[in-house]
């Protein structure tokens, strides 16, 4: 009797023993981490793992739409989001990981949550966000319908070495999807499009959808900060521009041997950010035209609405429950995320790596100044133990006497030290620098030093945005229920 | 700590600049910018001229990448970053072809240059990748590279020896190479926590006359702004013949970022080395 394809309804008699006794530990141990307070989002699927290896292959069937995957280095988490939205918006049933628990005991621990003591599970469609270095394990488990692949840039090179090792372990990941899996690429980023030339098997179709845009050159994007895929991915040289987005993304040609950008089929034209940060653009796809309206702002949440819109057209959605999705989404927490503090406008947005900071900066200076922020630099594994990319961000934008709006900057985290000496190399000058290493502190001191109708913005890595947020949503709750 | 909105916005920090036209200048070369910069190695270049400016001398900075020729020796003090693999190779034979022999001939009169990660290697006699194929360098380094098994990451510490001067430095170092140093060469410091050359002999860099070669990412220089200060000295003594000394600025922010690393990396005993 084939035991793993009965798993979609699994009863008690129907399963083997080893699953069962997996899955009731795992989600014992959900139980009893949430009893404690804490997230634990993880260690239950290492531990249900553990007992059972093969537990994720056997999850990864309940859903009958089977899964998507979405990985990359930035916009893993709003992409995974949209395509959920998209997914409800056409009547299903999502199984989601929770934002940061993407590797594979994370993902164990998504579908622990969404099947039933007696094995019997919920969920039509696994949208999975996965960590690039987690993809090979998670890949031949899951199988997935479709894999995104947002975008390359330099990101924990502490902990994949470089970027094009951290490209390489994805494609090996792409490898072992399986036959029928859909690669969705950004056309844009000439290493996410190397991608093309993973050993994947073909079912008819044609196993790669690209997604870019189609644009006027953004103002003012350079592309010599970030050398991560400025040289051709085929013969080294340099690549000759014509339209440049951001950092490496944008229409690029190689003079010597020709590797260009490929057309995109889904992509973005005529966009234009609204009065209230959200951005309006035409989607085009090979299903038809829409107008769009995304919550959230910047070029970046732009590649990533496409790369959901790619995502729900690989998966099959109509381009209308697309346009829902991503229309409704709500923000995703941390990414430029608002909270009222006594009465005091906060945003709170995450910065990992040079290219996401360099777009957040550039989002905060389309808004008038002066700028108050709070910067929290962390360096835990999650972080990144490695602070030197902090250099390769561009704060002189926020700091050079041109603009001269920066107001003040306090400085909190592990290395509140090391962002106060950067900014003051970008020309800050030492009397607008506070150095508060305790994020709580470094918070109430930025909401208390704010002028009325001005807004907060606080910048925190990973581990220094679950406290910076823990800290606001403290702060917050009371008020924002005595004004009701 | 005071908020000064207006009053201070222009005038306030470091010392105030002399007058332009009897300031002296210094030219700065850096090499492959839009190649060589992984790590915020642009740090460094920032930190050579900010700092100057600081101290009241006019910083130039010209950049030259792959298949220009430039005359290092035109140049008061030439910077090179870390790269990708794949970056190297192209950098090797470019080095060898338009810029390394002026390099190689103004390191010997002094021209102070700093080469972080895959440019000191380069600046060595050769790297040997781990298919066993030799990508030569130029040579101005008596140290040789061969790659090895896993990269050698974290945090670091070390005591540096330069000439008329002890530092400990921090930073940050991601290199799969091993570097050896050959007879004669002399190490630009000993490992006080991390790996260094090689993770075995505890050494950490090169120094040759000037020229300073080493896996300290960080950014390097504004984290350990007195080597920055020193490279700048060198600059202006060969410039200059001695006449332009640099005087002290105020480093309480870098002090403040040291020692935090410094007490995580050796426990509070490191008082004492400094």
């Amino acid at each position: 009797m084939d035991r793993a394809g009965r798993w979609q309804d699994m009863s008690v008699d129907g399963v083997s023993r080893e699953a069962l006794v997996a899955l009731w530990a795992g989600k014992l141990a959900m139980l009893v981490s949430r009893s404690l307070g804490r997230g634990g989002t993880t260690w239950p699927g290492r531990l249900a793992t553990a007992l059972e290896p093969r537990l994720l292959d056997r999850l990864a069937r309940v859903p009958a739409r089977g899964a998507v995957v979405i990985t990359g280095t930035n916009g893993k988490t709003t992409t995974a989001l949209l395509l959920s939205s998209i997914a409800r918006a056409s009547g299903l049933q999502v199984v989601h990981n929770l934002a940061g628990a993407n590797m594979s005991s994370g993902i164990v621990s998504a579908f622990l949550e969404n099947v039933s003591w007696r094995g019997q599970g919920r969920g039509d469609l696994a949208v999975l966000e996965v960590d690039e270095g987690s993809l090979t394990g998670v890949a031949p488990a899951v199988r997935p319908k479709a894999v995104v692949v947002t975008n390359f840039f330099r990101d924990q090179l502490d902990r994949y070495g470089e970027v094009d090792g951290t490209v390489r372990q994805v494609r090996d990941g792409v490898e072992r999807c399986g036959a029928g899996t859909q690669l969705v690429l950004c056309a844009d980023d000439p290493l996410g499009v190397s991608l093309s030339e993973a050993r994947v098997p073909l079912n008819g179709s044609a196993p790669w959808l690209y997604f870019g845009l189609e644009l006027p050159a953004a103002d003012g994007a350079s592309a010599h900060l970030t050398a991560d895929g400025s040289q051709c991915v085929r013969c080294g040289s340099p690549y000759h521009y014509q339209r440049l987005y951001y950092s490496h993304l944008g229409h690029y040609a190689c003079s010597a041997c020709g590797h260009a950008r490929p057309a995109p089929a889904v992509y973005a034209r005529e966009a234009q950010t609204e009065a209230d940060g959200t951005t309006r653009f035409e989607l085009v796809t090979p299903a038809g035209s829409r107008t769009c309206r995304l919550k959230l702002p910047g070029l970046h949440n732009l590649y990533n609405a496409l790369a959901a819109a790619a995502g729900g057209l690989a998966l099959g959605f109509e381009v209308d429950r697309i346009v829902e999705g991503i229309e409704s989404a709500s923000t995703p927490f941390g990414r430029m995320e608002p909270f009222s503090v006594a009465g005091r406008a906060v945003v709170v947005a995450l910065v990992k790596n040079p290219s996401g900071f360099n777009e957040i900066i550039r989002t905060i200076r389309s808004r008038p100044g002066p700028y108050h922020v709070v910067f929290a630099l962390n360096d835990l594994a999650a972080d990144g133990r490695d602070v030197s990319w902090i250099w390769d961000v561009d704060f002189e934008q926020l700091a050079s006497p041109g603009s001269g709006e920066l107001a003040w900057a306090i400085c909190s985290g592990r290395r509140a030290q090391d962002m106060a000496v950067r900014l003051k190399y970008a020309g800050v000058v030492p009397e607008r620098l506070v150095v508060e290493p305790a994020i709580d502190r470094a918070l109430r001191r930025g909401v208390r030093l704010l002028p009325p109708g001005q807004t907060l913005f606080v910048l925190p890595t990973y581990t220094a945005m679950l406290s910076a947020r823990r800290v606001l949503a403290l702060d917050a709750l009371p008020r924002a229920s005595a004004g009701r | 700590m005071l908020f000064h909105e207006q009053a201070q916005a222009v005038e306030g920090g470091p010392p105030r600049e002399a007058a332009a036209s009897c300031r002296p200048k210094l030219s700065i070369l850096s090499l492959y910018p839009e190649l060589l910069n992984v790590y915020g190695d642009r740090g460094n270049v920032l930190s050579l001229v900010q700092r100057a400016r600081w101290h009241g001398i006019e910083p130039a900075v010209t950049e030259a990448g792959l298949g220009t020729d430039v005359d290092a020796g035109q140049f008061d003090l030439v910077v090179l970053g870390g790269g990708q693999d794949r970056a190297q190779r192209a950098i090797a034979e470019d080095l060898r072809r338009y810029k390394g022999p002026s390099l190689a001939a103004a390191i010997e009169e002094g021209l102070p240059v700093l080469a972080v990660c895959a440019a000191y290697q380069l600046m060595g006699h050769f790297y040997r990748t781990a298919d066993g194929y030799e990508i030569p360098g130029l040579g101005i380094f008596a140290v040789w590279t061969e790659a090895g098994k896993g990269r050698l990451i974290g945090d670091i510490a070390v005591q540096a020896e330069l000439p008329g001067r002890r530092l400990t430095l921090v930073g940050f170092e991601n290199h799969g190479g091993r570097t050896h140093l050959g007879p004669g060469a002399r190490p630009l410091g000993r490992v006080l926590r991390g790996h260094g050359n090689n993770g075995t002999d505890r050494t950490e860099g090169v120094v040759y006359r000037s020229a300073i070669g080493t896996y300290l990412h960080g950014s390097l220089l504004p984290k350990n702004p007195e080597l920055a200060d020193w490279l700048l000295q060198a600059a202006l003594d060969r410039r200059y013949g001695g006449s332009v000394r640099l005087g002290r600025l105020d480093d309480r922010i870098e002090a403040r970022a040291r020692s935090v690393l410094l007490r995580r990396l050796l426990g509070p005993p490191f008082l004492r080395l400094s």
